[in-house]
């Protein structure tokens, strides 16, 4: 593999991974039928906390522990507004989200021009023994792969296990799953405090591995696009990876194409990864018993156990 | 029936109304409320960082006849309308909107506050009470091209910007003329992000530039991401509004750095003794407004005298930056031997000069 194509499939995969954390969680989230709306707060209070406290502790994997919690505690405020007080789902993810601007902007004031050394591309001899991709392998941190294994551990529990199963019939119908005598509340808590988590995750990937500094509101909208990465993916996991990676590769490609001096004019090339992405995904989901199959029927609707 | 009774109006109130009719300064014993809006946050270097320094030192130069007070990460459009509209119903006298998406907000918030003075960056429309300022940064990108034309090793350098603005394409241009000034055979090419600040995407277009085999990339974005990557990267940068050597101490040959102090304290002391009138200001390097960061140490001696005379020259102004004759990429001549670019034509510019590659974006 030449280098220039390691450098453009390298760049392409660490595009991708902050949408695939956020939107993994997201799914989960969604499929027990919470609709958290709050990613883009959440990702942008991970990414300042896992910074800070890598800046602060000197350790990387600390930082990233720190953005793991962080987001799963902008999203027990979710759970907390949504499951305890019964409050409006959609409107307490947008307060969400506009929180989260405003606490990691002030949160993040004292790191404004900290540089840290980023995470570094793991190197290890296992990999590059493998045949063809072996110097690609080489050129990807670690959270890449924890992205790839996280994907295909959320896929198999959706798909295989009894806790997905569960949560798929909760997101589904939680009356039945109620009266069935499921704990409906405590597994949405959880799913929603995995969606933080993994919010938490992709946001300090970007502050830590992928632009390691912290700048107020980095995620430029990312935490959006990835909200409507599950839905275009039709809330399926390998979908999803495939959405995030391809809108990746064609935002690199269109600064390639920039670069190269295509005719083409640069607001137009900055709309095709949306547009390529949204497009494949309609294509590939259009079958409309697929959508009714794997879309929460009681997504964003508040469950009252009296009742 | 219950017949209302009209209430005398209050004493009180008309006399404060009057008060507030007066013309800012007149009260002399308070000072003078400045207030600064910022388009991006404040952070340790870039665009709104400069202007913060600029007001710092000029509530250091003017003390207690001043109040000054700065609202950060602004975005552009009604959000800023209603920013700018509470500072001067707040009661600021002279307000600084600094950037170029707060024309139209600017315009109507000063048509409403006719005792306001307001100074809008990098504006072209003006009022009675609404002036605009900002650097010929043009210059400093010259030089800035001269040291980057000499230092690259693979002719191709890389310029990641934000927007295609006149002003962005001045420095992208003014870069070019001073690169092909040292090195005709140069190549510059540009990636736009369509943004001000996204770190991500900056660092994506940086490394696309390496790719592409640029060994010297600059930008024209707000964040110090093109100059961090070309530290790990290995490859020479050239900083825009701040000094970011501290980001790319081995990576960054210079920078071209804002001062707006200066300009400011002018300004505020001319509000302050009644002599403020409303016109364009353009200050560039002789003005103290654009200056250069120290060359790096593996910059040669003999193009840090090529780059100090040329510096010496524009201040002098005996050259300027984009004097004819000028081709733009399809060879056509834009500006003729025998002359330089007016102010005006510099204001509208809308095309790339020879060495550029690409299509300009319409």
């Amino acid at each position: 593999m030449s280098d220039a194509l390691i450098t453009i499939v390298a760049a392409t995969l660490a595009a991708g991974t902050p949408l695939i954390y956020a939107a993994l969680g997201e799914l989960i989230s969604e499929k027990s039928g919470m609709l958290n709306l709050g990613v883009e707060g959440m990702m942008l209070v991970g990414a300042v906390c896992g910074f800070a406290v890598a800046a602060d502790s000197g350790s990387l994997w600390l930082g990233v522990l720190a953005s793991l919690l962080a987001g799963a505690g902008m999203a027990l405020i979710f759970g907390v507004l949504t499951l305890a007080f019964q409050a409006n789902q959609v409107a307490s993810g947008l307060a969400l989200t506009i929180f989260g601007v405003g606490l990691s902007a002030y949160l993040g004031l004292a790191y404004a021009g900290v540089v840290l050394p980023g995470m570094q591309p793991l190197q290890l001899p296992l990999l590059a023994a493998i045949p063809l991709l072996g110097p690609l392998l080489l050129a990807l941190d670690p959270m890449i792969y924890l992205s790839l294994l996280l994907c295909a551990g959320v896929a198999c529990l959706l798909r295989s296990s009894r806790l997905g199963l569960l949560l798929r019939g909760i997101g589904e119908a939680p009356e039945s799953a109620h009266a069935l005598g499921h704990p409906v509340i405590r597994i949405r808590y959880l799913a929603v405090l995995f969606g933080g988590a993994m919010a938490g995750l992709g946001g300090g990937y970007l502050a830590l591995a992928y632009t390691p500094l912290w700048v107020e509101s980095m995620t430029a909208g990312r935490g959006w696009i990835a909200l409507a990465l599950v839905v275009f993916a039709t809330w399926r996991p390998l979908r999803v990876m495939l959405g995030a990676y391809l809108f990746g590769a064609i935002t690199i490609a269109q600064f390639h194409a920039q670069a190269l001096g295509v005719a083409l004019p640069s607001q137009l090339l900055a709309t095709l990864p949306y547009l390529a992405t949204i497009l494949v995904l309609v294509l590939i989901s259009r079958n409309s018993n697929t959508i009714r199959r794997n879309a929460p029927a009681a997504l964003g609707k508040t469950f009252h156990p009296s009742r | 029936m219950i017949k209302a009774r009209r209430r005398a109006p209050l004493p009180a109130l008309w006399l404060t109304a009057l008060l507030t009719l007066a013309s800012p300064g007149a009260a002399a014993a308070d000072p003078l409320k400045v207030g600064f809006v910022y388009v991006t946050p404040v952070s340790e270097a870039g665009w709104t960082h400069q202007h913060e320094l600029g007001r710092q030192a000029m509530a250091a130069a003017l003390g207690d006849r001043v109040e000054t007070r700065y609202i950060e990460d602004v975005p552009e459009g009604g959000e800023s309308e209603r920013v700018i509209r509470q500072l001067a119903a707040d009661g600021y006298g002279l307000i600084f909107t600094t950037s170029f998406g707060y024309m139209n907000p600017t315009v109507k918030v000063a048509r409403r506050f006719p005792q306001v003075i307001f100074e809008h960056a990098s504006g072209y429309k003006r009022d009675h009470n609404l002036g605009t300022y900002l650097a010929r940064f043009y210059e400093g990108r010259y030089l800035a091209g001269i040291v980057a034309g000499k230092m690259t090793r693979s002719n191709v350098l890389g310029y990641v910007a934000a927007f295609p603005i006149p002003e962005v394409l001045r420095g992208i241009n003014a870069y070019t003329l001073g690169m092909r000034s040292v090195n005709p055979g140069a190549q510059l090419k540009v990636i736009w992000t369509s943004s001000w600040l996204d770190p991500g995407r900056e660092r994506e277009a940086a490394q696309v530039l390496i790719t592409q085999g640029a060994d010297v990339l600059t930008h024209h974005t707000d964040s110090t991401a093109v100059v961090q990557v070309a530290e790990e990267k290995g490859v020479y940068a050239v900083g825009y509004h701040s000094d970011m050597s501290s980001y790319g101490p081995r990576a960054q040959l210079t920078a071209v750095i804002h001062h707006w102090g200066a300009l400011y304290t002018q300004l505020t002391r001319e509000v302050l003794e009644g002599s403020w009138h409303s016109r364009d200001i353009w200050g560039g390097i002789k003005e103290g407004m654009i200056s250069l960061a120290p060359l790096n140490p593996a910059v040669p001696q003999e193009v840090a005298r090529l780059v100090a005379a040329q510096e010496a020259a524009i201040k002098a102004g005996e050259l300027h930056p984009f004097q004819g004759p000028l081709r733009n990429q399809d060879g056509v001549v834009m500006v003729a031997a025998d002359r330089a670019m007016s102010d005006e034509e510099l204001l509208q510019m809308q095309w790339y000069v020879e060495g550029v590659q690409g299509r300009l974006p319409r």
